[in-house]
């Protein structure tokens, strides 16, 4: 292509288009099958033959055009035959390096490398796909680049020392299999059993069964195992590590994931047990990392919930890692009036919230129990909600906004008195916490 | 609201074209207007936001009444919109954004001028008082 190339560009992988392909590709192999086995003459396998051809060739037009490099304090990605792209990724902004490896990433031995940045416009950077070898030091080069400009941004941090620690990691964690899919089961029994209904029906009835199909139930039965497929191959053997640069998670059975989530990234955290886990005494630890809200068209992978700590635990376990978390979180919470009671009567006794000079803790749900831990100095917004019903009994909440996508700390039904009191106090507490130097 | 005046139109027409239906259906529609003007006049009057020092407040609702507080050092932007309706009668919404989704603080039905002035004012506590995620 052009002559004179910028020192330092570099493309992906050559093998990337058929990866990226993904199930196009293993239709195209399927398609061409007969062509490669069947006796048939090639001019009947011409239609094939072309569709072929013009994905193989939009494949590597695709990796042609598309280069990366690193700037500065900038990760640069070019993409785009006709629609040219230049994309810069600010490595200060960098939230978390995840390491992605599908099926078919494993087989031809490359790796994603998905870089996600701040801001509720910030997007993702995604290398797609990388070499295996050259992932892990591209990675550790991104996040001391990423470290650096931190550094230079705020206070001088001790980076050196960091340096040297670079390389420790103290394993925390190992997600178990056997109680994984205990846990799995437990969860989401209702929908194993719309799952097993639909098998059972259409093995007991072949001809009520195909109603059924015809009635959509054939993809019912595909998007439910679906689900639950995708949740045991993102958490089987979930290692949960801690080393100097962040929290080091890694794990999955097809599609491996590594990821590191950076100190003082974490937004809010919390602490989930479903009805069944909790005769067990198992729970469930995410944590809400700052990041673009969910858009149409975004992979499954990366609209990725919240990040899964633990996906089971008992529960001190999970305590004992929510404490290394949010180191100071309130001990002492206090619930609501009794006549809320009249507004919620199952979620009543589940109510409750607390505060530390660094922390909000509240709990809340029906069936499933949820506590939520919010460091003050991540809060965004405080809202004050009095709904009609809650006017009448001289209620109201306080709802906590932070950058995450699905941690919600609610101080649900408090006196009236109390929630505009509280409003003011965590509006004072949060500013003060933000003006505080943050520690390195 | 500008969906109450297009039924509204929609009603009229049907009553000058004559058929029963749409006459009572005009009928209905008046009373509803009426009705509803009283509650137009208090969600008017539930708007209402202050400057503060360090952040601002934004209130709003008759049903739902919330007080929303936005510190000026979390605000990432500030949309300043005018739709159609809007710009006929000399208007502006500000609507500021955090990093948070549910933030929800609207001022709408702002002068032009104010709303300029309020952005701009904005931007500048926000620029000075800016704080990282």
């Amino acid at each position: 292509m052009s002559a004179e190339r910028p020192e330092g560009w570099q493309r992906l992988h050559p093998l990337s288009p058929v990866v990226r392909g993904g199930r196009a590709t293993i239709a195209i192999a399927i398609l061409l099958l007969p062509v490669v086995f069947g006796a048939d003459r090639l001019s009947n396998a011409t239609p094939q033959l072309v569709i072929t051809a013009v994905l193989v060739l939009a494949g590597v037009i695709s990796w042609l055009v598309t280069r990366w490099r690193i700037e500065d304090d900038d990760l640069r990605i070019e993409t785009g035959l006709l629609r040219r792209q230049s994309l810069r990724f600010p490595l200060a902004q960098v939230q978390a390096i995840d390491v992605v490896r599908p099926g078919l990433a494993r087989l031809f031995r490359v790796a994603e490398l998905r870089l996600r940045m701040a801001g509720a416009s910030g997007g993702t950077a995604r290398l797609a796909y990388v070499a295996e070898h050259e992932v892990e030091p591209l990675r550790a080069q991104l996040l001391a680049l990423a470290r650096g400009a931190r550094v230079d941004e705020g206070a001088p941090a001790p980076a050196a020392e960091q340096q040297v620690a670079a390389t420790e990691e103290q394993t925390l964690a190992t997600t178990a299999t056997g109680p994984l899919i205990a846990s799995i089961v437990l969860e989401s029994w209702w929908l194993i059993a719309i799952l097993t209904a639909l098998i059972v029906g259409f093995a007991v009835s072949p001809a009520t069964g195909v109603r059924i199909s015809v009635g959509g139930g054939f993809i019912w039965a595909i998007s439910l195992a679906t689900i639950l497929w995708r949740r045991f191959n993102q958490q089987y053997r979930l290692t949960l590590a801690e080393g100097p640069d962040g929290l080091h998670l890694h794990g999955g059975l097809v599609a491996l994931t590594a990821e590191v989530i950076r100190p003082g990234r974490v937004q809010a955290v919390r602490l989930v047990q479903p009805w069944l886990w909790r005769p067990l005494g198992w729970c469930r630890v995410e944590v809400d990392v700052a990041g673009r809200q969910r858009r149409k068209g975004e992979g499954e992978a990366q609209r990725g919930q919240l990040r899964t700590l633990l996906p089971v635990a008992k529960r001190t376990l999970g305590l004992e890692l929510v404490d290394r978390l949010v180191p100071d979180r309130p001990r002492e919470l206090s619930p609501p009036p009794r006549r809320v009671m009249w507004k919620t009567p199952f979620r009543y006794r589940a109510l409750s919230w607390g505060r530390s000079e660094t922390c909000i803790a509240t709990t809340s749900g029906r069936l499933r129990r949820v506590a939520s831990w919010v460091p003050l100095e991540k809060v965004q917004s405080l809202r004050h909600v009095q709904g009609p019903v809650q006017r009448r009994l001289r209620l109201a909440s306080v709802h906590v906004d932070t950058a995450g996508k699905a941690v919600h700390a609610t101080l649900r039904d408090r006196e009236e008195a109390e929630a505009a009191g509280v409003l003011a106090e965590l509006t004072d507490l949060a500013r003060a916490a933000r003006s505080k130097p943050a520690l390195a | 609201m500008a969906a109450s005046l297009a039924v509204l139109l929609l009603a009229i027409l049907g009553a000058i074209s004559g058929s029963r239906v749409a006459f009572g259906f005009a009928a209905a529609v008046f009373v509803a207007g009426g009705l509803s003007w009283r509650f137009v006049g208090r969600r008017f009057g539930s708007w209402g936001y202050a400057e503060r020092e360090d952040d601002l407040l934004v209130r709003r609702g008759v049903m739902f009444a919330r007080l929303s507080v936005v510190p000026y050092g979390r605000m990432q932007f500030i949309d300043v919109t005018a739709g159609p309706l809007e710009r006929a009668f000399g208007l502006a919404s500000v609507r500021l954004h955090t990093a948070a989704a549910a933030t929800d603080a609207r001022i709408p039905g702002l002068t032009r001028e104010e709303a300029a002035r309020l952005r701009d004012r904005l931007a500048e506590l926000g620029e000075a008082q800016a704080a990282g995620l």
